[in-house]
């Protein structure tokens, strides 16, 4: 049942697809059409899964790196709150600075290697962890702290016991739009310095007139992308438990 | 309904559950004075009902008295004889908030959770209290499996497993439908039995099954009436007809009182 309707879609858009080339009669190196693309895909496998596997390593790096990271500096504006007050500018105006502009310092800071997509990534990704996780440990119920007050509770223990899981349906949301743009900070990374992975590939097949194999490997990286985003999704409903219960509640009181 | 052999006893021994000593309250919210130089003694090993309109300030002396609101008050709020150096309260709310990510079990133990203390001896004491109070088959799941009076019954033996003398409850069951209301009061009743209680309520029958006296709180700002003292030892039957006249005079009390 579930997997009908993501189906349909897929195999919706493929046809549109096909139907354009077919009846705009554009050259196939401007907009090949599905079946070239297969078919590039098939005669180019090697070099086009040696160079995923470098994209997956890097988005997958720097989502660990930047949830890490995101999550501790919410965790210690919250523990901290003088810290607070120095922090949040700080956050706020290294998102004022478009990350993309900061791509080709990271490459010359970082060098060709994965490290400057992964710093890319990683600068991408924590600000929507941080902010999202931030929002929900700071807006408990406030009738759960006064509970805990009038318990004598530890302040760490309420961060730990209250707070935090209280603020996990909020970071995972943050971690979902942040597995949802991770990819962009890698392919940028490689567009602007590189000699692997998906979008290094693009660049390379496209400078050569290969557009069927570039479109290959963009097919490749929206499968990358989808998975990514379809295991985060599950890991995070087990994360929050309680809420799928509820959810499952509802959904059959309807 | 219960019946209390304990209870001839418990009223000639001096309990050891400390009184509310409230002296020259003062507390103002911005623009808005809610008590004014107000003097209140909760009897220690007592249930004391605290009955009046809503916003009267009812809830906001609960608060004071529990030391979750402290900003604006003037005044001393003494628990027994003496200044312990820690409140002896434990506090129940008309929410019953459970944590909706720990189980039964664990949400009773919530107060030694919090202060580091969890220990297995006080979990097989919050298991046999779950046990008592009939939820044994429930202590492993979730509070989202649990009705809304089996919650709140959750929410008493959590306030219970405190083991403080002094419970502090802001209409607790008033969420409720009638029946579980008269089945949660009567369990409550008898496990806080011997401790200083002082509740909050809109409602004159929980009010007069339960309270050993009663307090009609009123006027801005606010003051109390003097103590109405049903008969017998709660919980009262509700349909006993001392009970039913006893309500009458006190809807009258609160309908003069409004007016003023």
């Amino acid at each position: 049942m579930n997997f009908v309707r993501p189906m349909v879609i897929l195999f919706g858009l493929i046809a549109i697809w096909q139907t354009i080339v077919l009846t705009s009669g554009v050259p196939a190196y401007i907009l090949p059409g599905p079946i070239k693309v297969a078919e590039a895909a098939m005669s180019h496998i090697g070099p086009l899964l040696d160079n995923t596997v470098t994209t997956v390593v890097e988005i997958i790096a720097g989502l660990f790196i930047g949830t890490f990271w995101g999550a501790l500096n919410a965790l210690v504006m919250i523990a901290f709150r003088p810290l607070k007050r120095w922090l949040l500018p700080v956050l706020v105006i290294s998102q004022a600075i478009p990350v993309f502009a900061l791509a080709p310092l990271l490459v010359l800071w970082l060098g060709y290697g994965m490290s400057s997509k992964i710093a890319m990534t990683v600068l991408i990704i924590f600000f929507p962890v941080t902010a999202a996780f931030y929002d929900g440990l700071r807006s408990t119920e406030p009738e759960w702290l006064e509970l805990a007050q009038v318990m004598n509770a530890k302040p760490m223990a309420v961060i730990r016991h209250i707070r935090i899981p209280s603020a996990l349906p909020a970071f995972a949301s943050g971690l979902r739009v942040a597995t949802a743009v991770a990819p962009i900070g890698a392919i940028v990374g490689e567009w602007v310095g590189s000699s692997k992975g998906l979008g290094f590939y693009m660049l390379y097949t496209n400078a050569r007139m290969q557009i069927d194999v570039m479109f290959a490997a963009l097919a490749l990286l929206c499968i990358v992308a989808l998975t990514l985003y379809f295991i985060v999704d599950r890991v995070m409903i087990k994360l929050v438990f309680w809420q799928k219960e509820k959810n499952e509640k509802e959904e059959s009181n309807r | 309904m219960h019946t209390h052999t304990k209870s001839n006893i418990e009223s000639d021994v001096r309990s050891t559950a400390p009184s509310i000593s409230l002296e020259q309250v003062s507390f103002s919210y911005p623009g808005e004075q809610i008590f004014h130089s107000l003097n209140f003694t909760v009897k220690g090993g007592q249930w004391t009902c605290l009955i009046g309109p809503s916003g009267c300030g009812k809830s906001t002396l609960l608060r004071l008295i529990s030391g979750t609101l402290h900003e604006g008050l003037s005044g001393n709020i003494r628990f027994g004889d003496g200044e312990g150096r820690r409140r002896p309260t434990a506090w129940m709310a008309q929410k019953d908030l459970l944590l909706p990510w720990l189980n039964v079990v664990d949400n009773v133990c919530l107060g030694a959770r919090l202060r580091n203390e969890m220990s297995g001896q006080k979990r097989l004491r919050a298991i046999s209290l779950l046990k008592d109070a009939g939820l044994g088959d429930y202590v492993n799941a979730l509070p989202s499996a649990l009705s809304g009076g089996m919650r709140q019954r959750v929410a008493l033996l959590r306030t219970l497993m405190e083991e403080r003398s002094v419970i502090l409850m802001d209409e607790p069951f008033s969420a409720l439908d009638v029946l579980t209301r008269l089945k949660l009061q009567d369990l409550a009743a008898r496990l806080v039995e011997g401790a200083t209680v002082l509740m909050v309520t809109h409602d004159p029958l929980e009010a007069l099954r339960l309270g050993h006296r009663i307090y009609v709180m009123t006027g801005r700002p606010a003051t109390l009436s003097d103590p109405l003292v049903p008969p017998g030892a709660p919980p009262r039957n509700a349909g006993d007809p001392a009970i039913i006249s006893m309500q009458a005079i006190l809807i009258d009390r609160l309908e003069n009182r409004e007016i003023l």
